[in-house]
């Protein structure tokens, strides 16, 4: 029997799937208060079906909606020959089929990787990144990408993402009084529905969000983990990071605004949150992510028996 | 694993599949009678290299082992453009194709059996022709499956020949159905 040098890390997949527990959790608790609430109105029904709908159509979409926000194209095999060599070797590596491949015209250094399943989904660069980049580096970015379409994230964190988005848009029509009408009773003289309303998606959005970070930090770490595993070369990906999250930091804050609404995707967080704590970045700290990289080169140049 | 390593983030690499090369042996039999390519004796196996001095102390045990085999091949070690490592194995052409598959073999098997299982990219069988047009039988470990891979001059490929050699070999061995996954690999040693 092979042995092999796969280093695990239960502690994170318990994380993890606490994590997504919870979600669930406050998903279900979110349903219930609002049927609560409502006792048998169809509006909150609709609402959470149309919330739900959105995430649906956010993850379906997802592709375009990230090449659109970044200004991508997608490019073929001879305008970027490299780059869909790396690609066609890693995907031979890891057994996937080939995503499609974009360019996207700026200087932020950033990769991100986005699609509905592995069969449809797209991993694009900044002209930025290839840039800054050796081969070597560059590669284990695109791993890092490749190992966020093999494990699904943009589904995992779009399902993880519904009960917040139902909940915001719930806030919203509680805050212009879409519910006057709406609840034919009251609370047995109690709060007013619309204020029960307003403070259970707030309630609830609040939850979701912090929640939704620590599950993107930790899949990040997982991302990191697959693809140091698949280039074999955990260094690489250490030194992309810290070229990254250094020329990050440097750049102007103008460039940096039009692109964070495609963040939590990225290789590295294109905005830097200075001063919120670290409770809501989507990105762990680059000294945890450098420690598990050491982890792993440590286990795959430990001496053969 | 499958769908459950995936929501949780444990895709584990995946493991290289070592048997199929033992059929070339009869594919070339076929390659000869048929479109009249002959082995070239030559032969390579392309992997990530790992970092540390673990990956390289089994590299070397490798070429050693190789190179005191009883008819003493050539053995050659080079990395790609694309930061790959190739072993070749260079023995007379007209050799036996089932000692360079065992040659081959060996390195899989020393790789795999120090855990580098999971870098192993391909394999590269030389064949050539009366009038030296070249082609390559090339095995995906992770897929499991063979292609046919002619050069025909700088960046350019013979695909008639590979669909020709494809219909010849479908019968013999497991051919990559996905032509996408049909990688050129420009430059292996041996082509």
């Amino acid at each position: 029997m092979a042995r092999s040098r796969f280093v695990g890390d239960a502690g994170l997949t318990a994380r993890m799937t606490l994590v997504m527990f919870l979600l669930g959790a406050v998903f279900v608790g979110l349903i219930v208060g609002l049927m609560y609430a409502f006792r048998g109105s169809g509006i909150a029904i609709l609402i959470g079906v149309g919330g739900i709908g959105f995430a649906v159509y956010q993850w379906y979409n997802s592709d375009k909606v990230a090449m659109k926000a970044m200004r991508a194209r997608e490019v073929t095999p001879e305008e970027a020959p490299e780059l869909h060599g790396m690609i066609d070797r890693l995907c031979a590596l890891a057994d996937m089929p080939k995503p499609r491949v974009g360019i996207a015209d700026t200087a932020v250094p950033n990769a991100f990787a986005t699609g509905r399943s592995p069969e449809r989904s797209v991993v694009c660069v900044t002209t930025g990144i290839l840039q800054t980049l050796t081969a070597e580096e560059l590669e284990g970015v695109l791993a890092h990408e490749l190992s966020h379409v093999a494990h699904r994230d943009v589904l995992v964190m779009t399902v993880a993402a519904s009960a917040g988005i139902t909940a915001g848009m719930l806030a919203q029509g509680a805050q212009y009084g879409a519910f006057f009408g709406g609840g034919r009773r009251d609370n047995n003289g109690g709060l007013p529905v619309w204020l029960v309303v307003l403070i259970v998606s707030i309630v609830t959005y609040a939850v979701s969000f912090v929640l939704l970070r620590i599950l993107s930090r930790y899949r990040e770490l997982s991302a990191d983990r697959a693809g140091a595993h698949l280039t074999l070369n955990p260094g690489a990906l250490a030194s992309a990071l810290q070229k990254i999250s250094g020329d990050m930091s440097k750049i102007p804050q103008k460039d940096l605004r039009q692109v964070s609404a495609a963040s939590a995707l990225c290789i590295a967080p294109a905005l830097k949150g200075s001063d919120i704590s670290s409770l809501f970045a989507t990105h762990p700290p680059l000294e945890k992510r450098l420690e598990q990289l050491a982890k792993i080169q440590a286990e795959l140049g430990r001496p053969t028996i | 694993m499958g769908i459950w390593g995936a929501l949780t983030g444990r895709t584990q690499p995946k493991q290289a599949n070592l048997d199929s090369l033992f059929l070339v042996p009869s594919a070339a039999v076929a390659l000869q009678t048929t479109i009249g390519f002959t082995p070239t004796g030559d032969g390579s196996v392309c992997y990530r290299a790992a970092t540390g001095v673990a990956f390289d102390s089994v590299q070397s045990e490798v070429v050693e082992l190789l190179r005191s085999t009883a008819d003493t091949p050539e053995i050659r070690v080079s990395t790609d453009g694309f930061g790959y490592s190739w072993i070749e194995i260079d023995r007379e052409p007209g050799a036996d194709v089932e000692g360079l598959c065992t040659g081959l073999h060996a390195v899989n098997t020393s790789l795999e059996s120090q855990g580098f299982g999971p870098g192993l990219l391909c394999t590269v069988i030389g064949f050539a022709d009366a009038s030296d047009r070249r082609l390559g039988l090339v095995y995906l470990y992770k897929q499991g499956t063979f292609y046919p891979f002619a050069p025909k001059g700088p960046e350019q490929r013979d695909n008639m020949l590979e669909i020709q050699a494809r219909d010849v070999l479908s019968g013999e061995l497991p051919i990559e159905q996905d032509l996408s996954r049909w990688l050129a690999v420009w430059g292996a040693p041996g082509l």
